[in-house]
């Protein structure tokens, strides 16, 4: 028999629907594959019976010809997803082994819809960060190796410190790094300021942030929750898009959900774009932008125009404020949703000699170095005197940022392309850990969607000198995400997928 | 702007962390090299421009006003450090 997990998740539902292959045997496949690279750290919790037991009722399912959408289709999940009687920590130590009573909308319409759960996923603590490393369960490591390591040099960093091996990207580093290695068939995800798109781009995998609004966020934990969204993170456009639309509609229990119909976004893999206006933003073409990502730029413009679209110019003169303006609204954001962090209801609790007292110990004990730091930056611009000087100059950017992209989609332009991030993949331990604004540029590219609400989709298009894969962003109008799934089925014709070599983890 | 020490002590107050006085020097750097990066919007005229306050333009849905979850005690206190016959116990807060 082939190795299941080399199957994608369309080719995976085809062959359960035509019974050539068990949900139960995907599912097995899976969780071995899952115990042969725990030491990249992907998953925090594994979920092996709960999986077999959810396989075993989509084989019957599948007999009985009543099978769902996503029916025995095996997903890991972010651990920022509260999963019903299964631990949910977001990654931090604050959240202890809380134990949710409860399933987050996004999950419970995945297993609606027939999908089987093999497990937790690592991210940056409280999905802050771009590179895996701030997760209280420590880092996650790529399974795209360094170039030029040979494999007792791998193998010592791996059983080592794990420094120089490769980060998946943040803060879904645990869903990019797993649908890479292939320890899953997709991944949910969320995306704040680009923590779907920047994972996917540095792994060579497929992913989307959806409109504002497309994806409830009940039952996620909150960080920013202006900018939070929910997606998946696959290996090819079309498995997005079939995740997608399981885990996109609208939800009474999230007032910002919005209420329309969802389409079928796997009908719109393989649609012509003949005729559509791509805009391409010269303020992307920031200063230190590497030569071989304009190079991969100029490549899928091409790529474009020779399938029919026409390409045009634009302007996005606000782009350079989005990510400093990021970092107001979303810092005061936290602020405010992690203030329910106390120690009282659930999660760790240091004793102190009166109640405000355990609190600031809690808190202290309880968040990471890059959460405390947020969390005190939204505090302090959203304090007395400050708020109108940083927060509402803010807001009134973001403003002004959305407009920026009103005035192109006016002007009849479908979508916008332009890289995903401004480098491949770094080193565990070799950023950020001077200066936090480093870390931040990684969003440079993406945080503009969120501050707009838009859809964005990022997906491999090449690989670096060094053999690292290389993403394109397209950004498109709001709720048009089918155009984008035309529009990257294009590139993905064109560019080829991308797997790491070999599995040198096991 | 940029904060001082001082200031640093009242933000972490305010924001209910401790922090502990070799930890104050570090904060200060890192909140100042932040509050450098996000300087850069001063230069934005921003004169006539309403904040944003709802990314999706949207009416805000509304329901009537009656009680449609509750009665579960036992599952809302299941998680937390300390609970007692469905009570959230806290150290003493009124004297």
């Amino acid at each position: 028999m082939t190795d299941l997990t080399q199957l994608t998740l369309a080719e995976a539902r085809d062959a359960l629907r035509s019974k050539s292959i068990s949900a139960s045997e995907l599912t097995k496949a899976h969780l071995a594959a899952m115990e042969q690279a725990r030491a990249l750290n992907a998953y925090v919790l594994e979920t092996p019976d709960q999986a077999l037991a959810m396989a075993a009722a989509s084989d019957e399912k599948l007999a009985k010809g009543e099978a769902g959408p996503l029916e025995g289709i095996p997903l890991g999940i972010k651990d920022l997803y509260a999963t019903q009687g299964v631990r949910t920590t977001a990654c931090s130590n604050i959240l202890g082994d809380f134990t949710p009573q409860y399933e987050s909308t996004v999950t419970s319409q995945l297993w609606r819809d027939g999908a089987v759960m093999l497990g937790k996923l690592n991210n940056d603590e409280f999905a802050m960060g771009s590179s895996n490393e701030s997760s209280s369960f420590g880092p996650v490591v790529s399974p795209w190796a360094p170039p030029e390591w040979s494999q007792d040099k791998l193998a010592s960093a791996l059983k080592g410190d794990k420094k120089g091996l490769l980060v998946p990207g943040g803060s879904s580093g645990g869903s990019s790094a797993a649908v890479a290695a292939h320890l899953c068939l997709g991944a949910t995800a969320t995306d704040t300021g680009g923590s779907i798109r920047q994972p996917a781009a540095f792994t060579g995998t497929v992913g989307i942030k959806p409109t504002y609004g497309r994806c409830s966020r009940w039952g996620i934990v909150a960080f920013a929750s202006s900018l939070d969204q929910a997606g998946p993170i696959a290996r090819t456009v079309r498995d997005s898009a079939i995740m997608l639309r399981s885990m996109a509609g609208h939800d009474a229990k999230d007032t910002t959900s919005v209420d329309r119909a969802v389409p079928d976004y796997e009908a719109a893999v393989g649609r012509s774009i003949k005729g559509m206006k791509i805009g391409i933003p010269k303020e992307y073409r920031v200063d230190g932008l590497s030569a071989e990502i304009d190079q991969l730029w100029l490549k899928g413009v091409q790529w474009l125009r020779d399938a029919g679209a026409e390409i045009v110019d634009v302007s996005l003169p606000h782009t350079k404020y989005a990510l400093p303006a990021y970092y107001i609204v979303a810092p005061a954001e936290a602020s405010s949703n992690l203030a329910r962090y106390d120690g009282v209801r659930y999660g760790l609790r240091v004793p102190g000699k009166d109640i405000a007292d355990m609190y600031e110990k809690t808190r202290a004990a309880g968040f990471g170095s890059e959460v405390r730091r947020r969390i005190m930056i939204g505090t302090y611009v959203l304090s007395a005197g400050y708020y109108d000087a940083y927060y509402v100059r803010a807001q009134k950017i973001r403003t002004l940022i959305r407009q920026d992209f009103e005035n192109v989609y006016h002007a009849g332009v479908d979508a916008i392309l332009t890289p995903a991030t401004p480098s491949p993949a770094f080193g565990i331990g070799e950023m950020g850990a001077s200066d936090p604004v480093e870390m931040y540029l990684n969003d440079i590219f993406t945080v503009t969607v969120n501050m707009a609400g838009l859809p964005g989709l990022a997906l491999p298009a090449g690989l670096s000198a060094g053999g690292l894969p290389l993403g394109l962003q397209l950004i498109g109008r709001p709720f048009d995400e089918e155009s984008l799934f035309s529009i990257a089925e294009v590139i993905e014709q064109a560019a080829g997928h991308f797997k790491p070599q070999q599995v040198w983890w096991s | 702007m940029s904060v001082d020490q001082a200031t640093v002590r009242r933000i972490a107050h305010l924001a209910r962390i401790a922090v502990t006085e070799d930890e104050v020097p570090h904060l200060q750097g890192e909140l100042n090299a932040i509050l450098d990066f996000v300087a850069q919007l001063d230069e934005v005229d921003v004169a006539g421009v309403e904040p944003m306050t709802s990314v999706t333009p949207m009416a805000m849905k509304k329901r009537v006003d009656e009680v449609t979850d509750g009665f579960y005690a036992d599952r809302v206190t299941a998680n937390a450090p300390a609970s007692d016959d469905h009570f959230f116990i806290v150290p003493k807060v009124v004297e």
